[in-house]
């Protein structure tokens, strides 16, 4: 059973490309030869920045011989069609045998294939895996028409059998001839390196200064990383992504602490971190006590005489001049904050936000005045709640947040701390993007919520307005993401929000905005100036909730579901409770989802779905015969059976308890109500034939059964409902 | 090469160092183009050359301009005019990331001591119709030049290949020479008897231009010159291949480009200017494109580009 060792090896790889192109190599060369009958007892592919390898263990040495028995025509059959059937198998006609079949004779043909050595199914499967490789950006180089991910330089492609025999694959693709060497480390360990197997191949590597396993190079470079920090008493800011790409630009780690100069010390630790990571994919070293970072580390790709001191200088003049620059971002920007931040504000009345739906000044507008109407419900104070909405963007015309996009909200948070604003003020201009994913922490400061919901409520409002709704895949606006978000707000909250009135609001305030465009439009110089003076004021035209905002209502539905979906909750439960009266407050909604949900999983609750079910189909049966409908006028009076009585006496005390846990939202109590009902209608529906002869029995039995229907769809519209 | 590990002195040795290595690997020593131009890529012996299937090595100094930079010779490393060193080779040839290396080795790098690496940057040029693949080159976390592979010029795919190296000269020469300040760099050899300073040569120069660009250029002539240089280089390609008065076959590819590095550069001017909005912005780049393209198909029409008699 030989081994098959491959390395594709190139110059530098992309980090970020490298650990999924290592499992596609993988993936598709396994499939590959398994497709062609070669099995394998196992397989791991490796990546550098270099090379790609895959080493597969134990593979079949040949494929093996299949055989394969095909009906052919009859004998008295015309000589063409025996002809074709010969010229598709391959054979002769005395290749053929006749069998006896109930039609007559008919010729058989038994084909046979034989196996083929691994080398030559190998070198197939590796020529269209290289030319067909799902690069995320292929480029060609030189003369060639071939397409890797940076020139592609060797292939080695060796098998090894048992006896430790090794034979180079016979491949060549585009002039490249797959050999049995390769090359260590660029500037540690020049020159050519001969392959045998893959044990032999990681162990030369490591010997020529390449640690070939990506996983590795992390752990060691995290490890010595951390063993610097600790013997200096300060710790690394953990970050396992930029440890992911820092192991893919690196064969041979050589970890390196370096000191940040005292003058950048007092700069916010996320300006620190952020410059660091994106400029120079710098680790952050912090002092545990102050949080502060002190130092950084750097990993280099090589050893040095000078234990890399050049190199750390080196790293240390860049970083100078790169925190010099965010020094200088973050005093100008803390000259402006401290004048309540005017400049900024002013600024974003020339930032478009979107062709359609003006500046992010005005943008801002519409924000400040939905907070103020969101904030009574969820216990914000409507001033403090505008006065933060209209800060929460004002960081966007920072120095810093222009050099460092992904700082938005947190230099908000700062530069207002630093101006001594209200603290709720300043958390919710760092907390007002949240959600931004379905496992984002959700604020809870009512300040932060309100601006947060006033801000998603705008979008969403704004886009449906200019109706540019997400479609398919489309989503560039990230809609689907700000509908979660106010779910999620909403919901983890429990804030009682009625959506209607905001979405009404919100639609209103973004067509004012396109009044203003109209105005504009016609050039009339004086309608805008009043209308955009009537903006910055807060006052907006108030319109009625419409066919817009119901639309949009539908898309929070079909967002519930997909986040009640994720929580084990049905579609169709859900649809049974947003088919019912306050379907916009959706932390009700998912109250009463959730009580139902729970309520259909117990064995009661299934059998009562079944009653009503049942007694549902026999009312709609019956009211569609009768062309009346069966509601009031049941009476005990006319019960026959002990199990009639038995269902009345449990309406009686069952109706008014649920009725009652209902108007006081308690789904969970009402639910349970509904249980004790299960009993009676199932011991009625056993024992009673609800159409009887007799039209007196029949009607009330009737009138009782749309008390169960009366009572269990005021809870929720089982009917649809399935099972 | 003896002595090519020493260190060099000043900027212009540097310089030299550059041109006498690419000239010993073959490259033809091109001199920068007479024309203002945002980097060395525009000149046409990388946008034009590049294009077509007939091989080139060139290597050149282009003086660059980017208005919006100016600092008025204050900022440590900023500049409105500085150098690039630029080489292309078609095809590109298989050891380009060696004869790379060892043209920082000439200038003084000593790969013992360094750390290079090559972080993927892919680079695209959005007034060229141009982009390719390829890495910023660091040097102990220092981004030293830009190595790319020219996928596609004017909208025009590169067959075959170019390798493209950029070497922004100043910040180089800076790291080499140990030097802090732009403007203390040493010029020339800082032992001959007139010692000149960056500074000396540039420092006043930098303040004129920093003022010109962003608060005197006449932005109506300047827009008035972006509509002409484009209407001409329109023009020029529209007129036809064949010259009445010699009877020759002659595309004038160049002359047109020349006005599309015209447009380019004037609208570098508005923007530090400000008097472009963000989406007006998008429209000029998109004009410039065009130019650029059309200036390519031309090219690929000419001999130089490729084409043959039938």
């Amino acid at each position: 059973m030989p081994d098959l060792l491959i390395e594709l090896f190139s110059e530098e790889i992309p980090a970020r490309m490298q650990t999924r192109a290592a499992e596609d190599l993988r993936a598709r060369m396994t499939d590959g030869l398994v497709e062609a009958g070669l099995t394998y007892a196992g397989a791991a592919a490796f990546s550098t920045p270099r090379r790609l390898a895959l080493t597969v263990q134990g593979l079949l040495a040949d494929s093996p011989t299949t055989r394969e028995e095909r009906k052919g025509p009859r004998v008295d059959a015309p000589d063409k069609a025996i002809e074709g059937f010969l010229r598709g198998a391959g054979l002769t006609r005395d290749d053929l045998e006749v069998r006896d079949e109930k039609k007559g004779q008919v010729y058989y043909a038994s084909i046979t294939k034989p196996g083929r050595p691994a080398a030559a199914i190998v070198a197939e499967v590796l020529e269209q895996v290289i030319r067909n490789f799902p690069w995320p950006k292929s480029m060609r180089w030189g003369a060639g028409s071939l397409r890797w991910v940076r020139p592609l330089h060797s292939i080695i492609c060796i098998l090894t059998d048992d006896a430790g025999e090794v034979s180079v694959v016979d491949l060549d693709i585009d002039g490249i001839r797959a050999g049995n060497t390769t090359e260590g480390h660029r500037f540690m360990a020049p020159g050519t390196i001969k392959v045998s197997s893959f044990d032999q191949y990681q162990s030369a590597l490591k010997k020529h200064h390449v640690i070939l396993d990506a996983k590795e190079r992390a752990d060691a470079i995290w490890q010595e990383a951390t063993n610097q920090a600790f013997a200096a008493g300060l710790e690394v800011a953990e970050d396992a992504g930029l440890l992911a790409e820092v192991a893919g630009l690196v064969e041979w780690p050589v970890v390196l602490m370096g000191q940040i100069d005292e003058t950048f010390l007092d700069l916010p630790p996320e300006v620190l971190q952020t410059s660091m990571k994106e400029h120079q994919k710098f680790f952050s070293v912090r002092n545990a006590k102050t949080g502060r970072i002190e130092r950084f580390i750097t990993v280099a790709n090589r050893e040095t005489v000078d234990q890399g001191a050049t190199i750390l200088a080196g790293n240390q003049k860049v970083l100078f001049a790169r925190l010099s620059d965010a020094k200088f971002f973050w005093e100008n920007d803390l000259r402006v904050a401290a004048t309540g931040g005017h400049a900024w504000l002013d600024a974003l009345d020339n930032v478009t936000f979107h062709n359609k739906l003006g500046s992010q000044a005005e943008r801002i507008n519409r924000i400040a005045a939905l907070a103020r109407e969101v904030a009574p419900a969820v216990g914000a104070d409507p001033d403090l709640a505008e006065q933060a909405a209209r800060w929460a963007k004002a960081d966007l015309s920072s120095e810093m947040v222009y050099e460092f996009p992904e700082l938005q909200g947190l230099m908000g948070r700062r530069y207002a701390e630093k101006a001594d604003m209200p603290t709720e003020v300043a958390a919710a201009a760092q907390q007002h993007y949240s959600p931004l994913g379905p496992s984002d922490d959700v604020p809870t400061a009512p300040v932060s919520v309100a601006v947060a919901l006033a801000d998603k409520l705008d979008l969403l409002t704004g886009f449906w307005v200019i109706d540019e709704k997400p479609t398919g895949s489309k989503d560039p606006f990230a809609l689907r993401r700000a509908a979660l978000g106010v779910i999620r707000l909403v919901v983890e909250n429990g804030v009682t929000l009625p959506l209607r009135p905001q979405l009404g609001s919100g639609t209103a305030f973004n067509r004012f905005q396109l009044m203003i465009n109209d105005a504009v439009a016609s050039g009339d110089v004086q309608a805008v100036d009043d209308l955009k003076k009537q903006g910055a004021e807060g006052v907006f035209v108030k319109g009625k909730f419409d066919e817009v905002d119901e639309n949009l209502l539908s898309f929070f539905h079909d967002r519930l579901k997909v986040y009640l979906k994720d929580q084990g909750i049905r579609h169709d439960v859900i649809d049974a409770c947003i088919a019912m009266d306050g379907n916009d407050d959706l932390a009700l909604l998912v109250k009463r989802a959730t009580a139902l949900s729970d309520f259909l999983k117990t064995d009661d609750g299934e059998n009562l779905l079944q009653g009503f079910k049942r007694a549902n189909n026999i009312l709609s049966q019956a009211e569609a015969a009768d062309g009346v409908e069966y509601s009031y006028g049941a009476n005990v009076k006319f019960a026959e059976t002990d199990e009639e009585c038995a269902l009345f006496g449990a309406l009686d005390t069952g109706v008014p308890a649920i009725t009652e846990a209902l108007k006081a939202e308690d789904f969970a109590a009402a639910m349970g109500a509904m249980a004790a009902l299960r009993a009676p209608i199932d011991a009625f529906f056993e024992a009673v034939q609800v159409n009887s002869d007799n039209q007196v029995l029949r009607r009330n039995r009737l009138n009782l059964l749309s008390r169960i229907r009366s009572i269990c769809l005021d809870a929720a519209d089982l009917t649809r409902v399935e099972g | 090469m003896q002595g090519t590990s020493d260190k060099p002195r000043s900027f212009q040795q540097i310089i030299l160092r550059l041109q006498t290595y690419w000239a010993s690997h073959g490259c033809a020593m091109m001199q920068p183009y007479d024309m203002e131009v945002g980097a060395g890529t525009f000149h046409p012996a990388t946008t034009l050359r590049s294009l077509g299937t007939r091989p080139w090595a060139a290597a050149y100094v282009q003086p660059s301009r980017r208005p919006t930079d100016g600092r008025y010779g204050e900022n440590p490393n900023r500049l409105q005019h500085y150098y690039q060193y630029q080489v292309l080779i078609k095809p590109s040839p298989p050891n380009l990331q060696a004869l790379y290396l060892g043209s920082l080795e000439a200038i003084g790098i000593d790969m013992a001591l360094h750390d290079i690496r090559f972080v993927e940057d892919d680079w695209e040029s959005p007034t060229l119709g141009a982009w390719g693949l390829g890495w910023e080159v660091w040097c102990d976390g220092m981004e030293v030049s830009q190595f790319t592979y020219f996928q596609q010029v004017g909208g025009h795919d590169c067959t075959p290949v170019s390798g493209e190296l950029t070497y922004g000269l100043e910040r180089l020469a800076m790291y080499v020479l140990g030097v802090d300040h732009v403007m203390d760099m040493p010029y020339n050899d800082p032992d001959a008897p007139i010692p000149l300073s960056y500074g000396d040569v540039f420092r006043q120069t930098e303040a004129e231009y920093s003022r010109w660009n962003f608060d005197q250029a006449d932005t109506e002539v300047l827009l008035r010159h972006f509509e002409e240089a484009e209407a001409e280089c329109r023009a020029t390609l529209d007129a036809p291949f064949d010259d009445p008065k010699t009877g020759k076959r002659i595309v004038m590819a160049h002359p047109a480009y020349d006005q599309c590095i015209k447009a380019s550069h004037i609208f570098n001017l508005l923007d530090a200017r400000g008097v472009i909005s963000v989406t007006e912005r998008q429209a000029y780049i998109g004009r410039v494109r065009a130019l650029a393209k059309a200036c390519a198909d031309a090219f690929v029409q000419t001999e130089a580009g490729g084409w043959a008699a039938a």
